[in-house]
Formats: structure tokens, sequence, C-alpha cells
């Protein structure tokens, strides 16, 4: 616990000091983001990264790959759902122990910016709420992969790299160039991260956002669905 | 006999990672992207700004490959380090104790992850681009300091990796902690460090000698003044840096080994 949260701190720190050198240098703001902002950005990200658990465990992918899986499949449950219901568990305990520590961290030592609307707190819990199913649906895809590569450590991996530019953690989205924004606000990732945050900077049009994260949340579910499905025609259970 | 042995141990763990093609490519493609996410931060950052902390954007650039690469090398032999406390906690340990060999080459030469050698290719690639692109008034010396820099910076890499991981034998979940230490002070040295906050600088810069990996070579090589105030030739000692680093990691890590009890079975 004490150890995860010093890794965390000092990860924050460093994006902190690197980000806030660029707007400074930028005579004190970047596309909306003030140093306040920037802080708010930073210990958000880092409170939301294990809030959402951006990188999972891969613990599925090893019992599809060692065959234990069958077990979970044998159950009177649908799996997608089962471990929906778990991680969103996870997530109620990782709001007091990992969301809102950095949180209350950045409050208590930086410049902190506070949404002007309280109507604002409520509804990033709700876009990272979202962005906790969305995540649990990448991660679940990821693990899927299995059923078909046996071996998903590479695509896992993959994952694990380019997530936290993707989503919107080392760097904020709206600094990248236009073409790059674009391709990315189409793309599922920013849901993850990017859009919980602007929602409490009240950056964009809140209920667009939320739509957004919906879609994707949606989209992203259905398609787990559809390919446990296909997943499942492959089992074969040889012997008890 | 362990000059036998250890290259027979390193043939084996490098055949082994070939023996799967396929998974070995994606995972060396992930290294390399790895490594160039962090050139597009650094890229979008300069997008927006044309000074970080007073350097230009290949100034800054060469910084963040002389970090890269030298910590690519001391991952590709430290790395390991990161299954001491996986060791320590199922009691493996002890098997490596009863061997008649050095502990810390045995767990060195336990797993070279040859992929790192991704890690270690784009940042290669980007420290040539840089070199040809910041004016550099070159010297023969300072040719041996661009050399030399990057074999150093993997020392001082490995001894704070050496030293990060002796916690674990105190701590049973050490290794986060080790992490903050490890790949942090990567993403530390990969910018100008008077980016950062007093404190932080002190810890990560003085204390783990972060700074002594890329900043202050590449001041010497640039030529340039030091904005924290330190003089010229500090550029130059980075070799001591790391025999010193060195030094103190071997200290710890017996201390830490003499301390060691297992945990019985």
């Amino acid at each position: 616990m004490l150890a995860g949260a010093t890794t965390n701190v000092v990860f924050g720190l460093l994006r902190l000091a690197i980000i806030s050198a660029a707007v400074t240098a930028a005579h004190g703001e970047i596309a909306d983001y003030d140093i306040a902002a920037t802080n708010t950005y930073v210990w958000i990200g880092q409170g939301l990264l294990g809030f959402v658990l951006l990188w999972g465990n891969n613990e599925l992918a090893e019992r599809v790959r060692s065959g234990d899986v069958v077990v979970d499949l044998y159950r009177p449950w649908h799996l997608q759902g089962a471990l929906l219901a778990q991680d969103v568990g996870r997530g109620g305990y990782a709001l007091l122990t990992r969301l809102a520590p950095p949180m209350v961290f950045g409050m208590l030592l930086f410049p902190f910016q506070f949404p002007e609307n309280p109507a604002r707190w409520p509804l990033f819990l709700l876009s990272a709420t979202i962005a906790l199913v969305i995540s649990f649906g990448v991660r679940f895809l990821v693990e899927l992969s299995a059923f078909w590569l046996l071996d998903n450590r590479g695509l896992y991996g993959f994952w694990n790299v380019s997530s936290g530019l993707l989503c919107g953690l080392t760097v904020p989205i709206a600094f990248f160039p236009e073409w790059a924004r674009n391709a990315l606000w189409a793309s599922p990732f920013p849901a993850l991260l990017q859009a919980p945050i602007d929602v409490f900077l009240g950056h964009g049009n809140v209920v667009k956002l939320l739509l957004y994260q919906a879609f994707w949340a949606a989209a992203i579910l259905a398609i787990g669905h559809f390919a446990l499905q296909r997943a499942v025609r492959k089992v074969v259970v040889q012997g008890g | 006999m362990a000059e036998f042995i250890y290259p027979k141990l390193i043939g084996a763990k490098i055949r082994s990672q070939l023996a799967y093609r396929a998974s070995f490519a994606v995972d060396f493609v992930s290294q390399v992207l790895a490594q160039c996410y962090e050139l597009i931060v650094i890229l979008v950052l300069f997008s927006q700004v044309d000074a970080l902390g007073g350097f230009s954007r290949d100034e800054v650039l060469l910084m963040y490959a002389f970090a890269g690469a030298a910590f690519g090398v001391a991952d590709l032999f430290a790395g390991q380090l990161d299954n001491l406390p996986t060791y320590i906690r199922t009691g493996s340990f002890d098997v490596l104790l009863m061997r008649p060999l050095r502990v810390l080459p045995q767990i060195m030469c336990s797993d070279i992850r040859l992929r790192r050698i991704g890690r270690i290719t784009s940042a290669v690639g980007v420290m040539i681009y840089a070199l040809t692109h910041v004016p550099i008034d070159w010297s023969p010396a300072k040719i041996l300091l661009t050399v030399l820099t990057p074999v150093a910076g993997a020392v001082i890499y490995s001894a704070v990796w050496v030293v990060a991981c002796s916690v674990c034998f105190w701590i049973v979940e050490g290794r986060e902690f080790a992490n903050a230490v490890t790949y942090g002070s990567n993403a530390f040295t990969s910018y100008p460090i008077n980016v950062y906050s007093r404190p932080l600088r002190w810890v990560m810069a003085y204390v783990v000698p972060g700074a002594f990996v890329a900043y202050y070579p590449s001041l010497a090589l640039l030529g340039k003044e030091d904005p924290l105030g330190l003089p010229g030739w500090v550029g130059w000692t980075s070799p001591l840096v790391a025999a010193l680093a060195a030094g103190v990691a071997g200290l710890v890590w017996r201390f830490a080994v003499r301390h060691y009890r297992g945990t019985g079975s």
C-alpha cells in the first residue's frame, strides 16, 4: 500500500514538474491548462490510474492458458458480467484507497482548480465510473485474446506501454497537434482518463463527454460479449 | 570455473528467448514503442514551447537519448533484480546462496532479457540524430565523453537498481519502492534537471546520482553553463561518480545479504 502510494506520488511529481515547466515556458498557459489546472490534471490522473485499473494483472489470460477458465465457464453466470461486477466492487474500495489520496495530496500541497459548479463533483464520479467500465472492457478484450493467441503477453505488454499516452495520462491530449487530437478522440482511449479529468476541469461540454463515454462503454462491452461467445465455442474440455 | 559457467548460462537464456520468435518480435517492438512514446511526449511538449528550462528541443533529445541508452543497458543486466522479492518470499534465494558462485552475478545472468535491446536501439537512433543537430565544438576529449557517458550511466543505473532492491531484504513488498527509484530515475534523467522542484532534485539528482547520467555530460558536450551554478568540469566526472556508485552498491548489497535470514520452509 505505502510502497504503491510512494511510487504513485514520485511519478506524479515528475510529470507535474515537466508539464509545469512547459506551461511556464509558454507564458503560463497551454490549451486551457494553467499551473492550477496542470496540478489538478496530474493528481486526478495519478488517482484514476488505480481507480480504473489501467494496467490489469492478466489473470484471466493466465487461466485461459492453464485451462482453469473451464471452471469459470461452468458456473451459472455470465462470465463477463460477473467479472465486471467484481471490478466495480474493487473500484468502490479503490475510490478511497487509490483515487482520493493523490487528489487530496494535490489539493493540500499545490494550487488546485476546484470545479466552479458543485454539480461537477457527482458528474466527475459518474464519468470516472464509466471510465472504469470501459477500462474493464478493454482489459477483458486483451485477456480474452488468449483464447486465440494462447500466449497474450505480447498484446498485454503492448497495451501496458501504449495506454498511458493514448488515454492522456502522460501529457494532456489537448497538447497534441490537431490531427492527433481528432484521431484520439475518435478512439475509445481518452474515455478512460482524459474524459473524467475534462469533466472535473470543465474543459469541453459535459453532456458530450458523458455521451461519448457511454457510447464506448456500450460498444466495448458488446464486443466483449460477442468475443466471449466465439471464444467459448473453441473450448474443449478433455476428461474431468 | 565461474568464467566458463556464465557464458553458458547467458547463452542458454538467449537461445530460450529466441525459440519463440513471434513472441520475441512482439516484445521487441513493444520495447521500441515504449521508448518512442517518451520521445513523442518530448515532441508534443516542444510543439507548444521553444525551450524547456532554457534548453532547445534537440538538446533535450540528447539528454533523453543518453538516459534511454544507459537505462536500456542497465535494464538488460540489472533489471532481473526486480525478481528478488519473489526469490526472498518463496525461499528460492537460499538456492542461490548454496551454489558455489557469487549471488549478484547469478541473479544478473538469470534472465538477460534480449528485448531490452529494442529500447537501446531506438535510444541510439535518437542519440545519433541529436548529436548531429546540436552545436558541439568537437574535440577528441568530447568524443571520448560521448562514448563513455552511456556506459557510465548504465553503471550508475545498475548501482541504483542494486541499492533499491536491497531494500527488499527488509521490506517484503519492496519492489514498488524500488521501482519509484529505478524507473523513476529513468523518467527523471530524460529532462534537464533544473525543471524539477528543489526537494525532488536533491533526492533524484544528487542522492540518487541521476544528474550524472545525462544532464551534466550533456552540458559539458554542449559547452553550456549550468543554470544551477555548478562549475563546468562536473560534466566530466560521470565515470568517477559511476565508480563511486558501484562501490557503494557493492557495500550495501553485501550488508543486505549478510542480514538475510531464510524464511525456512
